[in-house]
């Protein structure tokens, strides 16, 4: 068995300027966020992204790194949308291709069958076909004759993902209830990168769950990152849950240039241990803070 | 019009029986319900009318009864796992019944929750597309509409995200062969299409509310029949499930007033 492993930086390495890159995870859930922010601190830009979109997107788009934004959605679930992505879209810093999110489905497995489109209604009617120009439809060559979208492969050059467990071999274990569409960034991507809260050996990975949970096979991995935390601030059960606090001063510092300067600085232009030290730091203030409001709130009710 | 005082039935409540009106006559489909009226609206219907639902979790899983609002996920009784990937093979077999949420709707029932002004620089980008388009030509779809005002009942809508029937009928058989709009409820009343030309209809409006206030709050020319009659109240025994045993937290009120 090849042995798989890398680092964040070798990771980074293997991308290029002009790349499209697929994210895994789905929403402010089981995002590749460390290699996420390994992406912003490179001299990478000019990238296709393309996502069930988090806050990988608006933090990518801020940082200058994208040209086109390819998703149905873009949330940080909890709270509705992506401030950062909101001011690209609205400031037009990005082209965008918006699908369907069952034709984004498609498109990733047409990619992964190696068929240049699949068929589908999803689709039919919107503005989807509108602000797509590109986008056409197949008629049925059987006696219905139907008229549907005939959704294009979404060819990726890389996808990155981050599961729970995986072995140097590139096996990847999702332990969380649902496993999105991880397995199909990796089937329709040229590079294919997972990373993972933990690298166990290969026997450990039977053994941390029903074999269904077994979901990526090494066939779609070319290179494996351990990266503790990797996911943070979006959820990774059952390892961790989604950082709600660190969500909220994420979108709280979007929202304003000079708070946004000091998240940047503090959180952003440090590497990833220095992220993940950062991240601890202001989950302890804000417990402090909180008690401390506890607290004054308990002396005015006496 | 009756007065909601009389009765005691807060406009909230009625939301929620509007809602769960959606789902009268179905057997076992998946009923999928977004925002707090529907999210009880379906819970009370499976309780009542319509006992063969199947309710998702909110997460990846379909769940046993219908219990509380809030109830914490390790409380809940699972019965079949239902991650994304297997909620589309569900949308495109048709065995679905959705209530979704709309930033605008238009007259002849598409929907916008992608961007608001033009797509390609919005004056406000929202949530996205979603999984609109696919829904409402596979399965039925109807809409919520907490804070109706001529700001969410438009003329036309900025995005076609949620398919309507006259941009369904222009995309041919394929897309009008599953879709349906079935209903839509506001905070004032409840809308159909079942007029020739499928335009919106007031089909009812909530207890206390008048047609003028509705006409006002609309931004388009909306059907209105000589007899409008009132949403109906829900009976006892509904009302007792509502507050004693769905939401009662009250969650309901935080989402409609009075």
């Amino acid at each position: 068995m090849a042995d798989k492993r890398l680092t964040l930086d070798d990771l980074v390495g293997e991308l290029r300027s002009g790349m499209t890159i697929g994210i895994g995870g789905w929403g402010s859930r089981r995002k590749p966020m460390a290699a996420v922010r390994a992406i912003l601190r490179s001299d990478l830009d000019d990238l296709t992204v393309v996502s069930y979109g988090g806050p990988d997107v608006g933090l990518l788009c801020d940082a200058g790194k994208v040209s086109r934004v390819v998703f149905p959605f873009v949330t940080l679930d909890s709270i509705p949308t992506d401030p950062l992505f909101k001011a690209a879209r609205q400031s037009a810093a990005v082209a965008s291709t918006e699908y369907d999110e069952g034709m984004f489905y498609l498109g990733l497995l047409a990619a992964s069958q190696r068929v240049p489109f699949l068929p589908t209604r999803a689709g039919l009617g919107s503005d989807v076909l509108v602000v797509n120009p590109e986008l056409r439809t197949v008629t049925s060559p059987y006696a219905d004759g139907e008229e549907l979208v005939a959704v294009p492969a979404l060819r990726l050059d890389a996808a990155v993902v981050h599961v729970n467990r995986a072995d140097a071999g590139g096996s990847g274990q999702i332990l969380g209830p649902d496993p999105f569409f991880d397995e199909l960034y990796l089937g329709a991507a040229d590079r294919r990168f997972v990373t993972t809260e933990r690298l166990v050996p290969t026997e450990e990975l039977a053994a941390g769950g029903p074999l269904q949970t077994l979901s990526i096979s090494r066939l779609l991995t070319d290179g494996v990152v351990e990266t503790p935390g990797g996911a943070h601030f979006t959820a990774c059960v059952p390892d961790y849950g989604r950082d709600e606090s660190f969500q909220k001063e994420y979108v709280a510092a979007a929202g304003d240039p000079e708070a946004w300067a000091a998240f940047r600085s503090r959180f952003l232009e440090v590497d990833e241990d220095g992220y993940q030290a950062a991240a601890r730091e202001l989950a302890g203030e804000l417990d402090a803070r909180r008690q401390a409001e506890r607290a004054a709130a308990g002396k005015e009710s006496r | 019009m009756s007065d909601p005082t009389a009765t005691g039935v807060t406009r909230a409540e009625s939301c929620i029986v509007a809602c769960a009106e959606v789902f009268r006559g179905d057997g076992e489909v998946m009923a999928s319900a977004f925002g707090t009226a529907p999210a009880i609206g379906s819970r009370l219907a499976k309780r009542t009318f319509s006992p063969d639902l199947v309710l998702t979790d909110g997460d990846a899983a379909l769940m046993v009864g219908a219990p509380a609002l809030g109830t914490r996920p390790e409380e809940l009784v699972l019965e079949s796992h239902m991650p994304y990937r297997k909620v589309f093979d569900v949308v495109w077999s048709g065995r679905r019944n959705l209530i979704m949420m709309a930033s605008q709707i238009d007259r002849t029932g598409n929907q916008n929750i992608s961007a608001i002004g033009p797509w390609a620089r919005p004056k406000a980008q929202l949530v996205g597309v979603r999984g609109a388009p696919g829904n409402t030509v596979n399965h039925p779809t109807s809409y919520w509409i907490p804070n109706h005002s001529t700001r969410t009942f438009v003329e036309q809508v900025d995005v076609v995200s949620g398919v309507g029937y006259r941009r369904a009928a222009e995309a041919g058989p394929a897309a009008t062969r599953f879709h349906e709009i079935r209903h839509v409820i506001s905070n004032l009343g409840v809308f159909d299409f079942e007029t020739p030309d499928r335009v919106m209809r007031l089909r009812s409006v909530h207890p206390g509310v008048t047609v003028d206030e509705v006409v006002a709050a609309t931004g388009f020319e909306l059907v209105v029949p000589d007899e409008v009659p009132d949403t109906r109240l829900p009976t006892p025994g509904e009302l007792a499930l509502i507050r004693e045993v769905l939401d009662p937290r009250g969650l309901r009120d935080r989402e409609v007033r009075a």
